[in-house]
């Protein structure tokens, strides 16, 4: 019984110890650090042009309009968060939905043709599985080069633009792999729809 | 293909690379030796005896040993239950969120105790910052030196000879975390805020989306609606629709996030900042940045093989362990990699939709981040689940239903292909006892392993070790299965439906902590029986573990003749991995064949 005591004190002083040292110490020495070298990427990467703050470049947003390149399909959520107003604010969540289910074949379905319909050009070319697809997180900032490239008709044409324009603002945007290797390709859309709309250059 | 296929090697390759310097050092640290960082961080490790009076030299029998570690872990049980209760009225909470209810508290609280990180919370809505720093993080740290001090003292049992004590405890967490969960983690925080990954104080923030959206009196979204913002207007086909709102600006989440991600990764904890965990762009913005953190999930539990067989002055035998466990993971990401390539019929719509591999990821995108494509998401989830991680960048739920059982057979298995840190190592050891003394029988001779020989006594603890995982999980999601109301957790239904509910009891039961995240469970029941799994599954075999090293330091080390019997062969690694499989796959070949297996069939059909 002593010795249970025992333990139970030093348990208790280590606890504490151990609570100041890597949840205080360790959390507050990163947070100083990183705010120090890395201040845009510890804040969000949050693209800022003449003080508007138009979106992080790390979360999708929706869209719709045919003038804009389309990112990865949306299950968005309005409810959850409200700004200091009560306003509500747009985040997103992914679908959790099994691929192999009847269900999710019709739901693709429904997608192919709203897409199709969107690209009356691309009518013989499949479509990129990253359009029809939900994200992981919900909120993928990002599309493939296929993704990309199969929109080019239709946002030329819409904002009167050639075909070679929209290709050279897609290069701009693109990431390649991480050294040649890991991850994928990608097109960042939110960069993509700031530079048709004029706002980044 | 070419260009895919290297991606998986390089990725295997890396971890091999960084888990072998790493295996020798902290060998060192767990004998008190001289490392290139003593000079440093050792007057920190002397500074804490002194705060808590320990005696470094103090040697504990086994039993002290354990009650040591189910106090301690007690007491940081009650401490994250209470700070989760209290949060609404402490600081370091700008979100102004509410103290958490008690069911998903007590969930949390266990789930971090227990390194599994289960995840019945969604971090930005429902933890303040302050519970995520002192409460969450912490744990992630100690919960994981627990483990890997219950693993020196395994290794000192082998070790030692007519001895009575395993190390001290306090010794060996201190040393942990000093010498090498702390100065790990700095250098990989630092990393990931480098590629992106958030690290402030700040509240929430929010910024202008490009187009506006449109949302009814009842929170519906209202699709294909014209919406002029200037005069707060919403049409839909020529109608104004009364009482619209319209959504202007996007939520971004803000918060100590790369410090909490790093531990989660290097630590096989899990519990991500955010609700979808590292599928978030802000929790793992990149390729860069997934390579770090999915790299960090099976570092140290592979260094950890290293350390063993160095320990032991028996190079072999740590190669030994490590090669079973490498050679079920290679499988483990073949399996997942083919099947999420393949995609599936309904997705690919006849050919309607394009998941070929040009200029794109292709396969099964669902649920999949287009930054990671199917090799980085199916080699991580085979790392996750292998280790006891349960960190997630891609939806295990949105699966193909082959790519999720295999997911879930590694949970299964008992989280020792590399598992948790530390656990995963003494679970296979537990296993390596049952190989030997199933091999032991089959050759007539009496079963030794590493010069101790193999008794009842450890029998008896290793088959409890080696059985609690099945049997939670088995009897946990049997009994759920008959309750109505969890039926009502479900997003998928049918046999994928029974697949939730069988991944969220394997889950737990292997202390993983990830999840067919469409499974709602944070109901009272759900939280309450998900929290004793956990329970179970961790504490069982700790004190198994512990009471084998203790009986196993006791004995005589016995000479190695030319009858032993070799533990550092093919032929021992072979039957290590059957005897694995045998407990492992075949108890749970019933429950998957009524879920993932009967979902894949009448695909076929």
């Amino acid at each position: 019984m002593k010795e249970i005591k025992q333990i139970t004190k030093k348990a208790l002083s280590m606890l504490i110890v151990f609570t100041v040292l890597c949840g205080i110490a360790y959390t507050g020495v990163i947070t100083g650090a990183a705010q120090l070298i890395f201040p845009h990427q510890s804040n969000g990467s949050i693209i800022e042009v003449n003080g508007v703050r138009y979106g992080s470049e790390l979360l999708g947003q929706q869209y719709n309009d045919e003038r804009h390149m389309w990112g990865r399909i949306m299950n968005l959520d309005v409810s959850t968060y409200q700004d200091e107003n009560g306003e509500p604010l747009m985040y997103a969540t992914p679908s959790n939905l099994s691929p192999a289910s009847e269900e999710y074949q019709q739901l693709v379905a429904q997608r192919v043709d709203m897409i199709r319909q969107a690209n009356p050009d691309m009518k013989e070319t499949a479509i990129p599985v990253d359009l029809v697809t939900c994200s992981g997180s919900g909120l993928d900032p990002h599309i493939s080069k296929a993704a990309a490239n199969y929109q080019v008709a239709r946002i030329a044409k819409e904002n009167q633009m050639n075909e070679q324009e929209v290709q050279e603002i897609i290069d701009k945007c693109t990431q390649g792999k991480f050294l040649g290797v890991f991850g994928e390709e990608t097109v960042n859309v939110l960069k993509v729809n700031l530079m048709l709309d004029g706002i980044l250059e | 293909m070419f260009a895919t296929v290297m991606q998986y090697v390089l990725y295997l390759a890396f971890l091999i690379v960084l888990a072998i310097p790493l295996g020798a050092y902290i060998k060192k640290v767990m004998n008190g030796e001289k490392t290139f960082l003593s000079k440093i961080l050792t007057p920190c490790e002397t500074a804490v005896y002194k705060v808590m009076g320990v005696d470094s030299e103090e040697q504990m029998n086994w039993k002290k040993y354990a009650i040591s570690v189910l106090i301690f872990s007690g007491i940081g049980f009650v401490f994250l239950f209470v700070l989760q209760l209290l949060q609404g009225v402490l600081p370091g909470n700008p979100q102004h969120l509410k103290g958490v209810n008690w069911d998903l508290a007590l969930n949390t609280a266990i789930s971090f105790i227990t390194n599994t990180n289960w995840q019945a919370y969604a971090g930005e809505s429902t933890l303040s910052y302050l519970t995520q720093a002192v409460g969450l993080t912490v744990q992630n740290f100690l919960s994981a030196a627990t483990g890997i001090a219950v693993l020196f003292a395994l290794i000192r049992g082998f070790i030692k000879v007519k001895a009575d004590g395993l190390g001290s405890f306090w010794v060996d967490v201190t040393r942990i975390i000093i010498h090498i969960l702390l100065p790990l983690n700095v250098v990989v925080s630092l990393l990931l805020v480098g590629g992106g990954v958030i690290q402030n104080f700040d509240g929430a923030n929010s910024v202008a989306l490009v187009e506006p959206i449109a949302v009814s009196q009842d929170g519906e979204i209202l699709e294909d609606a014209d919406i002029n913002v200037s005069s707060n207007t919403v049409k839909v086909d020529g109608q104004v629709i009364e009482d619209a709102k319209i959504v202007t600006e996007q939520f971004v989440p803000m918060g100590p996030a790369a410090s909490q991600v790093a531990i989660k990764m290097t630590g096989t904890n899990g519990g991500g900042f955010m609700g979808v965990n590292s599928a978030h762009p802000l929790e793992n913005p990149s390729a860069f940045t997934n390579l770090i953190e999915m790299t960090s999930i099976l570092l140290i539990p592979a260094a950890l093989c290293f350390t063993f067989g160095s320990a032991l002055k028996n190079k072999k035998q740590g190669v030994a362990i490590f090669t079973a466990m490498f050679i079920c993971l290679v499988v483990a990401i073949a399996c997942i990699g083919v099947s999420e390539q393949a995609g599936t019929q309904q997705l690919a719509q006849n050919g309607a939709v394009n998941i070929s591999l040009v200029d794109q990821a292709g396969g099964n995108m669902e649920g999949k981040e287009a930054r990671f494509g199917i090799a980085s998401s199916s080699t991580w989830a085979a790392y996750t689940t292998a280790a006891s991680n349960g960190s997630v960048n891609a939806m295990h739920d949105s699966f193909t239903p082959l790519g999720g059982m295999v997911t879930m057979l590694l949970m299964q298995v008992g989280e020792v292909i590399f598992g948790g840190v530390g656990c995963g190592l003494y679970g296979m050891l537990a296993f390596a006892i049952l190989t030997v003394f199933i091999a032991g029988l089959m050759v007539g001779r009496t079963p030794e392993f590493l010069g101790k020989k193999i008794e009842p006594y450890e029998m008896k603890w290793a088959v409890l070790v080696c059985l609690t995982t099945p049997i939670v999980i088995l009897v946990g999601s049997g009994i759920a299965a008959m309750i109505p109301e969890v039926s009502e957790s479900l997003t998928n239904h049918g046999a994928h439906g029974f697949s939730e509910l069988l991944y969220a009891f394997s889950s737990c039961g292997g202390n993983n902590g990830s999840a067919f995240a469409g499974f709602n469970s944070n109901t009272v029941f759900l939280n309450v029986s998900l929290g004793l799994a956990m329970l179970i599954a961790r504490f069982v075999p700790i004190v198994g573990t512990l009471a084998i090293a203790g009986n196993l330091a006791k004995k005589k080390k016995i000479a190695t003749t030319a009858g032993t019997l070799s533990t550092t062969n093919g032929m021992f690694i072979f039957l290590l991995i059957v005897v694995v499989l045998i407990v492992g796959a075949l108890s749970f070949f019933p429950a998957l064949a009524l879920g993932p297996l009967a979902e894949f069939f009448s695909n076929l059909m």
